[in-house]
């Protein structure tokens, strides 16, 4: 797996080419979108997308995937609700207590999927079944909250001028943005993720510690999307049963867009946070335009994905990024026998 | 541990070549639902006659599973090439969409309403196929465009509206009775039957099993691996269209914004259930049947009890796990160690 320098940056330079000509493509067609606060309400109005596909990054660097998370942001948000605002529980006991549910859940998954060697995308189907029910079980209604802590963080931020305010949503975004570029790309972590994705075998017989590392990315991902449940409660101002259905598809789509691989072991977390953008820009773009129905962007957002993945498979055809088309769901099983054609 | 995993599926495939062991697993599990509501629900199992129609719990499970039982067939042939299709949910509500709108707008002919659908979904089917087998993407990653896109299709279709429909000929097919029993049942037994016919009777079945358990080693001995792969695609299209114009027809609309959602995460764990393993290379058609008729008495069972419908979702979590670890060979090899010492104690 010989990767020529120039080469691995290709789907990423497409990404933000992408981005960059949607963006100014959008500022040409109406002038309000060049504004800053639109740019601002791209973090805010996706801060709780970009926190779980963060995760998903992960996850899929490691050649696995996790389905639970649209379910986990919606039990988070209940669980956060719930204990504020009927068992009138401070936010600060309350956040962490959601957090540990949503790393304990993936930490679960992890290890299913480790020591009974099961397939990531069945385990954390039933993560997300569990999930689901467990947030429509605690309450099926929404529960709005009032609490002034909630009150006060969705309005403090950083004023950018007289106008503008970054608000703490985004902030959050933009620090578990660092901190993922920083674990992925600067820690041992970061490595073996890369190395257990790239080729499960080899990194086994290097002596990467394998189940450390997978039990950690799915707590990872289990804590991110958590994180998020908690952002999107603050954000809307409440919790609901029903809320991030599909999220999870939307991650992974963000993911692929960002021009990481989804057989693992080759991509970058900053793509993934472009991926997000790039969503935000279309969205955005479709309510600035108006007669569009909102369709479209589930159109668009689809053929964003064939471009990415045509991409790379044409990048990969050259073969300086080959690398054996694995199965995806067990990174175990044999890749001679498994690689599709 | 390659070996291991060969020899294994020859040992499988010389003793059961015809799903007959495969499926004592899941008809374990449905057996146990089903006594459980034989001691603890009144009336699970009786079945009146009304108008020359059956009626009952059961009859009704069979026809509730009848659009998930359709995406599990297909399925159950695509996860048996090593691959998966998670775009059936919005291959169902397109299929759906183009009904409703073909009777609401154009008053087609029954023909028509049918035939436009299908032929429609055969070709998203065949688009699915293209990508996975000719240019190579990995199967989850190829549909996932059409999941995305295809509910975006739908909605385009209908213009975002729930298109409200009346056809007498057409509701027939998700309302009307045949034999007594609901029309829905004799298309999943018919779709069931051509199948099974078509992949034990006939090579193809050895052939898509050959797909997924060594894609090169079967081109090598002569095989059209990339043919085989587009045909299961086209083919679980077909299935999910059938099941779109059942679901529409039933209730005599097409939304395209719920029809048909996470219906593919129920046929994949139907299949999963089922006894087919997700690496592909050997299927059981009778064991996904089981699994999807195995779901809906698990839903109907919590429904006709009066426990809250979300429960019956954490109830599919718990199945899902005891099913993951069922089929892990490290939890299998776990007990026969236990036993084996208890044995020898």
């Amino acid at each position: 797996m010989k990767i020529r320098f120039d080469q691995k940056y290709i789907p990423i330079a497409a990404t933000i080419l992408v981005s960059a000509l949607l963006y100014i493509f959008s500022c040409i067609s109406f002038p309000g979108f060049a504004s800053l606060q639109v740019f601002v309400n791209f973090f805010t109005d996706n801060a709780f997308l970009g926190i779980t596909a963060i995760g998903m990054t992960f996850v899929i660097l490691s050649g696995g995937i996790d389905l639970s998370v649209g379910s986990v942001v919606a039990l988070t948000g209940v669980l956060v609700a719930t204990l504020v605002e009927k068992n009138h529980l401070h936010p600060l006991v309350v956040i962490p207590i959601a957090l540990a549910v949503g790393s304990l859940l993936g930490l679960i998954m992890g290890s299913i999927i480790h020591f009974f060697n099961a397939p990531p995308f069945i385990v954390t189907l039933g993560g997300m079944f569990f999930a689901r029910g467990m947030g429509q079980l605690i309450s099926l209604e929404s529960i709005p909250i009032y609490h002034p802590f909630f009150k006060s963080f969705v309005s403090i931020g950083i004023p950018l001028n007289k106008e503008v305010v970054f608000p703490a949503v985004a902030l959050i975004f933009l620090a578990v943005v660092i901190i993922g570029l920083y674990i992925a790309h600067w820690t041992r972590f970061g490595r073996n993720v890369y190395a257990i994705g790239g080729n499960y075998q080899s990194a086994k017989l290097m002596g990467i510690p394998i189940l450390g590392t997978q039990l950690s990315i799915y707590t990872l991902s289990g804590f991110c999307s958590a994180l998020a449940g908690v952002v999107y409660t603050m954000y809307t101002s409440a919790g609901y049963g029903l809320a991030g259905v599909g999220l999870e598809m939307d991650a992974i789509a963000s993911v692929v867009i960002g021009g990481t691989l989804l057989t693992g072991g080759v991509g970058f977390l900053g793509g993934t946070v472009i991926g997000v953008l790039i969503q935000g820009i279309i969205q955005t773009f479709i309510v600035f335009q108006g007669t569009l129905s909102s369709w479209w962007t589930r159109i668009v957002i689809g053929l964003l994905v064939l471009l990415f993945i045509l991409l790379q498979r044409f990048l990969s055809s050259i073969p300086l990024v080959q690398k054996n088309a694995a199965v995806y769901f067990d990174p175990r099983a044999d890749q001679a026998s498994n690689s599709s054609n | 541990m390659v070996k291991l995993k060969n020899d294994e599926r020859i040992k499988n495939y010389r003793t059961n070549p015809h799903d007959l062991t495969n499926i004592v697993w899941p008809l374990l599990v449905l057996a146990i639902i089903l006594l459980f509501n034989l001691f603890f629900t009144e009336h699970f199992f009786r079945i009146v006659v009304r108008d020359d129609h059956l009626f009952g719990s059961l009859i009704d499970i069979l026809n509730r599973a009848a659009p998930v039982m359709l995406l599990a067939i297909g399925m159950t042939l695509v996860i048996a090439t090593a691959g998966i299709d998670i775009s059936v949910g919005s291959v169902t509500a397109i299929s759906g969409a183009i009904a409703a709108v073909l009777i609401a707008k154009g008053n087609a002919p029954l023909f028509q309403v049918i035939a436009v659908p299908l032929v429609v979904v055969m070709i998203l089917g065949a688009w699915n196929g293209l990508l996975v087998s000719y240019v190579g993407i990995q199967p989850i990653i190829a549909t996932l465009i059409l999941l995305v896109a295809g509910r975006g299709i739908a909605q385009l279709i209908t213009d975002g509206q729930i298109i409200v429909f009346e056809n007498k000929p057409f509701e027939f097919i998700g309302n009307g009775f045949l034999f007594g029993l609901p029309f829905s049942i004799t298309i999943v037994t018919v779709v069931l039957l051509i199948t099974g016919t078509l992949a034990r009777k006939t090579a193809l079945g050895l052939f898509i099993e050959s797909v997924g358990g060594n894609p090169n080693a079967s081109r090598y001995s002569g095989v059209n691996a990339r043919g085989i792969k587009s045909l299961v695609y086209i083919f679980t299209a077909f299935c999910a269209g059938i099941a779109g114009l059942i679901a529409a027809s039933n209730i005599k609309a097409a939304d395209p914004n719920s029809s048909g959602l996470n219906i593919e995460l129920d046929a994949i764990l139907a299949v999963v259930i089922g006894g087919t393993s997700m690496n592909g290379g050997k299927f059981s058609l009778l064991g996904s049947i089981v699994g999807a008729i195995f779901i809906q008495t698990l839903t109907t069972t919590i429904l006709t009890r009066g426990v809250p419908v979300q429960v019956t979702l954490v109830v599919k979590a718990l199945v899902v796990f005891a099913v993951c670890l069922l089929q892990s060979e490290a939890f299998r090899r776990g007990i026969q160690v236990r036993l084996s010492r208890r044995a020898a104690a």
